[in-house]
């Protein structure tokens, strides 16, 4: 009786203190860039001094891991930043609390759910770039390539890193624009050709331009954003953007289904999707999702959204497991010791 | 009066027996169990038995990573081996200058994470590195990047068991071969040697290990090449593959554990080669023989300096390698991943937890297993336990703690992401060889000042505040110094436990690493090696300190 009534209040007590968290904070995954989120962190601060918000961030392939890991007992409360195909499967899971929030009206049609309320709603339009090091092209006597065809060039064997399309939603859009670009069958033979240029595979979609500017490798598949911003500090690169088309995804934001601090989701979700937070994705991305607030970015050409391919979330999303299990048996078993 | 004394002292003594004997099964064996266990499942909870094994090992690909695993250990082994035998036997057998200083050098690797040789062989060897001249075409990535990454990490180690080996031969030996007039490479071969067989078989399975269980070296300098450590990390980090990273964890378990039980067999052996009459060997003047050990010594020395030196060097450099100035930038963390200058305060938390805790929980276990006096099976059990982490790497210990500490229906469940989870899991996993090192101390320490004590109706705690702990002050702050190191330098189990609020420095340098802000990652393991000195110099000196002190009170008694 006395265990009982112990173990009782030490439930309440818990409740208690949980209920006081609860107030005050929520946990967010992102797969923003670490140089995103501090700016727009502090600008929702500003907006909401009274919120804890606390930040899981890693590369589009973990986060999207994590929360379908977590499914049964979910962690995070809101999905911010992450790839528009992983929210895809996250809904397609029943993971997520569809949201109508303030600002949808704003929203471009084309960078949201279809449904109302919809399940997420997207930020900007990120997609691919290659960084190419002038400096060591220049040196080791390499064309700069303008096509995703000339990268193939045995010229180019060893020189080029490109994100793990399984860690890094840079690498998967890549990949999936490859396929959707030349077909399925020819999509997975220009993989083959790459492959045999390629030196390393990297974690990030970010590393392989930072390994670019440096002149590790020098040539980087990578992200409009990374490449943009290396230039801008002074790194020694011209960005490409291939001819064939670029592959993009959203960053786009939602709400876990479960989350016990629903209230303060959607204040968090009504701030991401809203006007003051787009204009901030507009000083970072060439597209935002919220319409009137795009600008042009310098190094980023004004045609830049007309060169994104036609994309297809629910396509990708549905075969994301297959076109991953794909190209770990093809990429990944093949690369043997290197001496 | 003297019986009441008596029964309290044993109250008290069995009390911390069982008190510590079920510590030590919450934090080193119910997570090793859970993970044993989980292996035997398959993804939706079935049992499999041995199912996952089988199925793993069947894989093309897992048997690559077996012989890439192999293939980086068994290459380090036999060049750090022999390297490093060359130089304890420099240090321990010639007269070569500046002994103090290479013993100083050949231990900084142990201040270090690492992912630093790693980091450092990238801007040494890689396509912008110094020495890419050199490299005729070749890559650092991949497993030769590997293989001088791990000989730089595990050096220290192997020194350390061949100077302790060096240190027990006897001279007299050497004396009646000289008088038989024995030439000295005779000698070397027919006395040195065969003394050393036993070292050297620890010494090969130690590094064998090491280098089998780390992952932080392949994961920055391997590139595509992938090894059964990397493996486990991409399993449960990057897939979230609890089973598998498990199945893969137990493999891991296996090379440590064989290691383990031939080690702790050669010990045994060992002492028998000390005799009561034993007479410590003093090397004599040959200068030629030691202007080729001091060379030698030179070489070694110089390789870890310049290693440290380039990682240090580049944390400050504007944008390698095209803008050389110096500056601070690299060192504002605020826009990197892994958490920023938090995680090196995070980090000098847990140290400075894990040093307090852990030499408390360690020195205690120690004097309970030797002079508890109460339940010896029981001693005997709490000793194994205090001997069990040095047979599970880092990696399959966190994910023991996954499995058991995030457990629903476990009441501990609260422990998971908070720095406190971290500390336990960080003395946890550095246990044993402090619980050697105080073990040692306890034992040369009389135990009649118990008896004594005891007579007099002292109670025991007494004794052990006044007199035990006192003059094995100097030990103490040794393992307080292991613990703090190495809760800075270790990413291996703490990688898969640390939550937004508890990130680390060491796990930082990995992050950022990752996400190709290389300079920024040099900047964080410089910060660390930093520390790590600092704690160690200032621990040298308490130490020296505290000797000095013990010693007045023996010239005073």
């Amino acid at each position: 009786m006395v265990l009982k009534k112990s173990v009782l209040a030490l439930a309440g007590l818990m409740a208690a203190t949980h209920m006081f968290a609860a107030k005050e904070s929520i946990t967010v995954y992102t797969a923003l860039e670490s140089d995103q989120v501090k700016p727009y962190l502090e600008a929702f601060k500003k907006a909401q001094p009274d919120i804890d918000v606390k930040i899981v961030r890693d590369s589009t392939g973990i986060i999207t891991a994590k929360l379908l890991a977590e499914k049964e007992n979910p962690q995070a409360d809101v999905v911010w930043g992450t790839a528009a195909t992983s929210l895809v499967l996250l809904e397609q899971n029943g993971m997520l609390e569809p949201y109508a929030p303030a600002s949808l009206k704003h929203i471009d049609a084309k960078f949201k759910d279809t449904k109302t309320p919809p399940a997420w709603v997207g930020n900007d339009v990120w997609g691919s770039a290659i960084c190419v090091n002038e400096v060591e092209a220049k040196k080791q006597n390499l064309p700069i390539p303008t096509s995703w065809e000339d990268l193939t060039n045995p010229v180019y064997k060893g020189k080029i890193v490109m994100p793990n399309p399984a860690s890094s939603g840079t690498g998967f859009l890549d990949v999936t624009a490859w396929l959707k670009i030349f077909g399925e069958q020819k999509g997975w033979e220009y993989m083959d050709k790459l492959h045999d240029n390629i030196g390393q595979y990297t974690h990030s979609g970010s590393k392989p331009c930072k390994m670019a500017a440096s002149g590790e490798f020098p040539i980087g598949i990578s992200f409009e954003y990374r490449a943009a911003k290396s230039k801008k500090e002074g790194a020694p690169i011209a960005v490409v953007f291939p001819k064939e088309g670029l592959g993009w995804d959203l960053e786009a934001t939602a709400i876990m289904k479960g989350t016990k601090n629903l209230k303060t989701a959607k204040t968090f979700v009504d701030w991401a999707t809203g006007e003051d937070a787009n204009k901030l994705y507009a000083e970072n991305f060439a597209v935002v999702a919220y319409q009137g607030l795009s600008k042009p970015i310098e190094f980023i050409p004004s045609n830049y959204a007309s060169m994104l391919i036609d994309n297809d979330f629910a396509w990708s999303a549905k075969n994301r497991d297959a076109i991953l299990k794909e190209w770990s048996k093809r990429y990944e078993s093949k690369s043997e010791p290197k001496k | 009066m003297r019986s009441v004394w008596e029964d309290s002292n044993r109250l008290l003594l069995s009390a911390l027996t069982l008190l510590l004997t079920l510590g030590l099964c919450v934090i080193i064996l119910a997570p090793l169990v859970q993970i044993l266990a989980q292996s035997f499942f398959d993804a939706a909870h079935r049992f499999v038995f041995l199912d996952n094994f089988i199925d793993y090992l069947t894989h093309e690909k897992s048997l690559r990573l077996i012989r890439n695993s192999l293939f980086v250990a068994l290459t380090s082994t036999l060049i750090v081996v022999p390297t490093a035998f060359g130089f304890a036997y420099a240090l321990m057998r010639s007269r070569m200058p500046f002994k103090p200083f290479f013993r100083y050098i050949s231990f900084l690797p142990l201040l270090a994470p690492s992912l630093l040789p790693a980091i450092s062989f990238v801007y040494l060897f890689g396509h912008q590195g110094f020495f890419k001249p050199w490299m005729g075409g070749g890559t650092i990535y991949g497993a030769w990047g590997i293989v001088l990454g791990e000989c730089f990490y595990v050096f220290p180690h192997i020194v350390m068991i061949f100077l302790s080996a060096l240190s027990l031969s006897d001279a007299r030996l050497y004396e009646a071969a000289q008088s038989m007039g024995a030439s000295s490479l005779k000698k070397f071969f027919t006395i040195t040697l065969p003394a050393l067989k036993y070292a050297l078989v620890s010494a090969t399975l130690v590094s064998f290990t090491l280098v089998v269980t780390d992952f932080g070296v392949p994961k920055v300098i391997g590139g595509d090449f992938s090894v059964l450590a990397t493996e486990i990390y991409k399993h449960v980090i990057g897939q979230q593959n609890f089973a598998l990273g498990a199945t893969v964890g137990i493999l891991l378990l296996v090379p440590s554990v064989v290691t383990f039980l031939i080690d702790s067999l050669v010990q045994r052996k060992q002492k028998a080669v000390l005799g009561s009459k034993f007479v410590l060997y003093v090397p004599k003047k040959a200068p030629i023989f030691d202007t080729v050990m001091f060379i030698f010594a030179l070489w070694v020395a110089l390789f870890f300096l310049i290693v440290l030196g380039v990682a240090f060097f580049a944390s400050f450099v504007k944008f390698w390698p095209y803008d050389l100035s110096l500056v601070l930038k690299h060192y504002d963390f605020s826009s990197m991943d892994g958490g920023g200058w938090d995680s090196y305060l995070n980090s000098l938390t847990l140290a400075f937890w894990s040093a307090l805790l852990g030499t408390i929980a360690v020195f205690t276990t120690a004097y309970v297993v030797e002079r508890g006096k109460v339940f010896p099976p029981l001693r005997a059990f709490l000793k194994l336990l205090a001997l069990l982490p040095m047979a599970v790497p880092g990696l399959v210990l966190g994910l023991g703690y996954i499995f058991f500490f995030n457990h629903p229906h476990n009441p501990l469940n609260a422990l998971y992401q908070t720095m406190g989870i971290l500390v336990v899991c960080t003395v946890a996993h550095f246990f044993t060889a402090s619980f050697i090192t105080a073990t040692t101390t306890i034992k040369q320490i009389d135990d009649e000042f118990e008896d004594v004590a005891e007579s007099m109706g002292v109670a025991c705690y007494e004794t052990f505040f006044k007199v035990i702990v006192p003059i094995a002050t100097p030990s103490i702050l040794h393992i307080a110094r292991y613990f703090f190191v190495n809760a800075m330098t270790t990413v291996s189990a703490v990688v898969f436990l640390y939550a937004p609020s508890t990130t680390l420095a060491s796990v930082a340098v990995l992050n950022m690493d990752d996400a190709g802000d290389i300079s920024s990652a040099a900047a964080m393991a410089s910060l660390i090696v930093a520390t790590s000195l600092g704690i160690t110099l200032l621990f040298d000196a308490l130490s020296h300190f505290a000797l000095k002190q013990s010693q007045q009170w023996r010239k005073t008694r």
